[in-house]
């Protein structure tokens, strides 16, 4: 396998607030190659959206990353100054959004907002820019492009709008796309059309990308591979198919157990009991324990990845096939 | 566009209609100005001749038709106390408080706006905290004291400055204006100063508000994350997200500074219309309250429609709501 493009290794990111640190990102390592997409799945509140901002070094105050290495095309990115990281991001990482309507500005074109983004890392005729722009909303599925540039955000549909975002994202042929929830305040027809334009956009332009969602149904139908997160760490990866096929962390299990899809029509769907832990008083051992059917003494005990073949789980109990999944 | 022009122009002139019933009666509703315009000696024949030649015999609704009719044509009477054209002695003392107004509250924004957008860009810094507390004191301590002090320190003490007065003026467009002349300035510097701390704290926080608000959205966010400069995101990005409440501010402030301007006016012996209107009332020169009353509201419409259209001209929901 040649070298991924992006290399994240045990990466912490806390929060130091009034309270206490929060440890929202606690030791994420993962590997992606080019073209690769990625599901990051886990519930709220289990530091997918932080792992994704410190991907991009865009962690707020009270927050930073404490320890850990991002390497993207071979640089690390935790050793930047401000000033080069913001020289990368954009040009070699880019980020998109849950929400399309609050992440345009209303105020300005796309057309201006485009150009802006362009701006920041190249110097372009205003001819050029245009054309460039209008390239990549025609790329992104946008009619009639070179007159919607002189259009407001809010005279597009929301599926459009998140089109127009993606397209900014992909300005400048990053290697890396940053996806946070990017369909969720879809409609779901719409969200499979993105879904499948961004897989058709990963293969063209060889963009990896982490695709992050509380949805498993969602991201299962887009990534080869999955991370599944909670409490701040990736507590199973692996290519997709096999750990949909074959979970070994409980966790994931009662992820998979409580897709609709997998509930008889009429019985209630299963749910996985209680609720994420508060990541400022995290128990000590598996943070899954006080949750988990299978939890034993043994379990007060932190525990390590372990790895098989291409994938890995963090369970000293892991679940397996025949006495979890019925046929 | 066009529509939503005249749409606007059209409750102006409403607005102004019903202001000028309201200040008519309210006016004519306070005291007998015939009592003071002759001496408390004269006849019952001159008093009655001076009623009628004053229009005071009328019944309410016919002195305001006359009055009216007379406005629309540009005349809005003669002051009863210096018998001259109502017109020409507000036109003379206007110009003296709109530089001083003009002056303060665009320099108040300016300064406001960017201290603001400092203290809610880094909230944590000793900076921001130094500027808020100063904020604090620009809304709390009364504007007469401080006009006070001011005189006392720069203009008694240290004698830097003049202590009232316009100063040396120019006529432009024949009219008498300070601000050309270094003179004229210097006699602007304190007055202009005491009407703007109340803004410049007012306009500190409002941008401080804003600024705190707008950073922490995704719009910020995405912007960061395209690679954009911080310079560029504050510039293209937040002053445009936060123009709407300043500009709204802005205005009111505007109107209501012209209008009452007068506390400041009479502690620097500037002389504006606020020191007129404060005298005609003290002698119920009817002519001039009410010209006075309707040029305010004059104002605060024209202000209003101003802001309106800035708003439609930046803000293309505003534009599109107004023309669907």
């Amino acid at each position: 396998m040649s070298d991924p493009v992006l290399s994240v290794k045990d990466l912490k990111t806390h929060f130091f607030t009034r309270a206490g640190v929060v440890k929202a990102v606690d030791g994420v390592s993962f590997d992606l190659a080019e073209g690769e997409i990625m599901g990051l799945v886990g519930e709220s509140g289990s530091g997918k959206t932080v792992t994704g901002f410190s991907l991009l070094g865009l962690v707020d105050a009270p927050g930073r990353i404490v320890s850990g290495s991002v390497r993207l095309k071979g640089t690390e990115l935790t050793a930047l100054t401000d000033s080069e990281l913001r020289s990368r991001r954009g040009h070699d990482i880019s980020m998109i959004f849950q929400d399309p309507i609050a992440t345009l500005n209303p105020m300005l074109t796309i057309g201006q907002q485009m150009r802006m983004a362009i701006d920041a890392h190249e110097r372009l005729s205003a001819r050029a820019a245009e054309s460039r722009a209008a390239e990549l909303l025609t790329q992104v599925g946008i009619p009639s492009a070179k007159e919607r540039l002189r259009a407001y955000p809010h005279e597009f549909s929301g599926g459009m709008r998140q089109r127009v975002a993606i397209a900014i994202a992909l300005l400048h042929r990053p290697a890396v796309i940053v996806a946070d929830e990017p369909t969720t305040a879809l409609d779901v027809s719409i969200q499979a059309q993105i879904l499948f334009q961004m897989r058709d956009l990963a293969r063209e332009t060889g963009t990896a990308m982490v695709w992050i969602s509380h949805d498993l149904a969602v991201v299962s139908s887009l990534a080869s591979k999955l991370a599944v997160m909670y409490a701040g760490r990736i507590v199973e990866q692996g290519p997709t198919a096999t750990l949909l096929r074959d979970p070994r962390h409980p966790y994931t299990a009662g992820l998979i157990a409580s897709l609709p899809a997998m509930a008889a029509p009429g019985t209630p769907l299963t749910q996985i009991p209680g609720t994420t832990p508060s990541l400022l008083s995290l128990p000590a051992g598996c943070p899954f324990a006080p949750r988990c059917d299978r939890a034993t003494d043994l379990c007060k005990a932190d525990p390590d990845m372990t790895h098989q073949d291409n994938r890995g789980w963090r369970c000293f109990h892991p679940v397996t096939r025949t006495a979890e999944v019925p046929a | 566009m066009l529509g939503f022009i005249i749409q606007r122009f059209l409750q102006a002139v409403v607005v102004m209609a019903v202001m000028s019933v309201i200040v008519f009666c309210g006016v004519y509703a306070i005291g007998n100005p015939i009592d003071i315009v002759i001496p408390p000696e004269a006849t019952q024949e001159i008093r009655e001749a001076a009623i009628r030649r004053l229009g005071l015999d009328l019944p309410l609704y016919k002195q305001y038709f006359i009055f009216m009719g007379n406005l629309l044509q540009g005349d809005l009477g003669r002051s009863f106390v210096y018998n001259v054209p109502v017109l020409e002695l507000i036109g003379g003392r206007l110009p003296a408080t709109l530089e001083l107004v003009l002056i303060s509250v665009i320099s108040a924004t300016v300064l406001g706006v960017s201290l603001g957008v400092y203290a809610g860009y880094r909230p944590e810094s000793w900076i921001s905290k130094t500027i808020m507390g100063v904020s604090v004191l620009g809304f709390s301590v009364p504007s007469f004291w401080v006009g006070l002090i001011l005189i006392l320190f720069f203009a008694v003490n240290l004698g830097w400055l003049p202590a009232g007065g316009r100063g040396e003026t120019v006529e432009i467009w024949g009219v008498a204006w300070s601000f050309p002349t270094l003179d004229g300035l210097s006699h602007i510097v304190l007055p202009a100063v005491n009407l703007a701390l109340f803004k410049l704290a007012m306009m500190i926080r409002l941008a401080r508000a804003g600024t705190r608000e707008i950073m922490l959205t995704d719009t910020i966010k995405f912007a960061r994350a395209a690679g954009i400069s911080e310079g560029t995101i504050l510039r293209r990005h937040l002053l445009k997200l936060i123009s709407i409440p300043i500009l709204t501010v802005f205005g009111l402030e505007l109107g209501s500074t012209l209008a009452f301007a007068v506390v400041t006016e009479t502690i620097f012996s500037w002389p504006g219309v606020g020191k007129l209107i404060i005298d005609s009332i003290g002698v119920l020169d009817r002519p001039v309250m009410v010209a006075y009353l309707i040029l305010v509201a004059f104002l605060f419409v024209t202000i209003n429609f101003v802001i309106d259209l800035v708003f439609a001209l930046i803000d293309p929901r505003v534009r599109q709501g107004a023309t669907s």
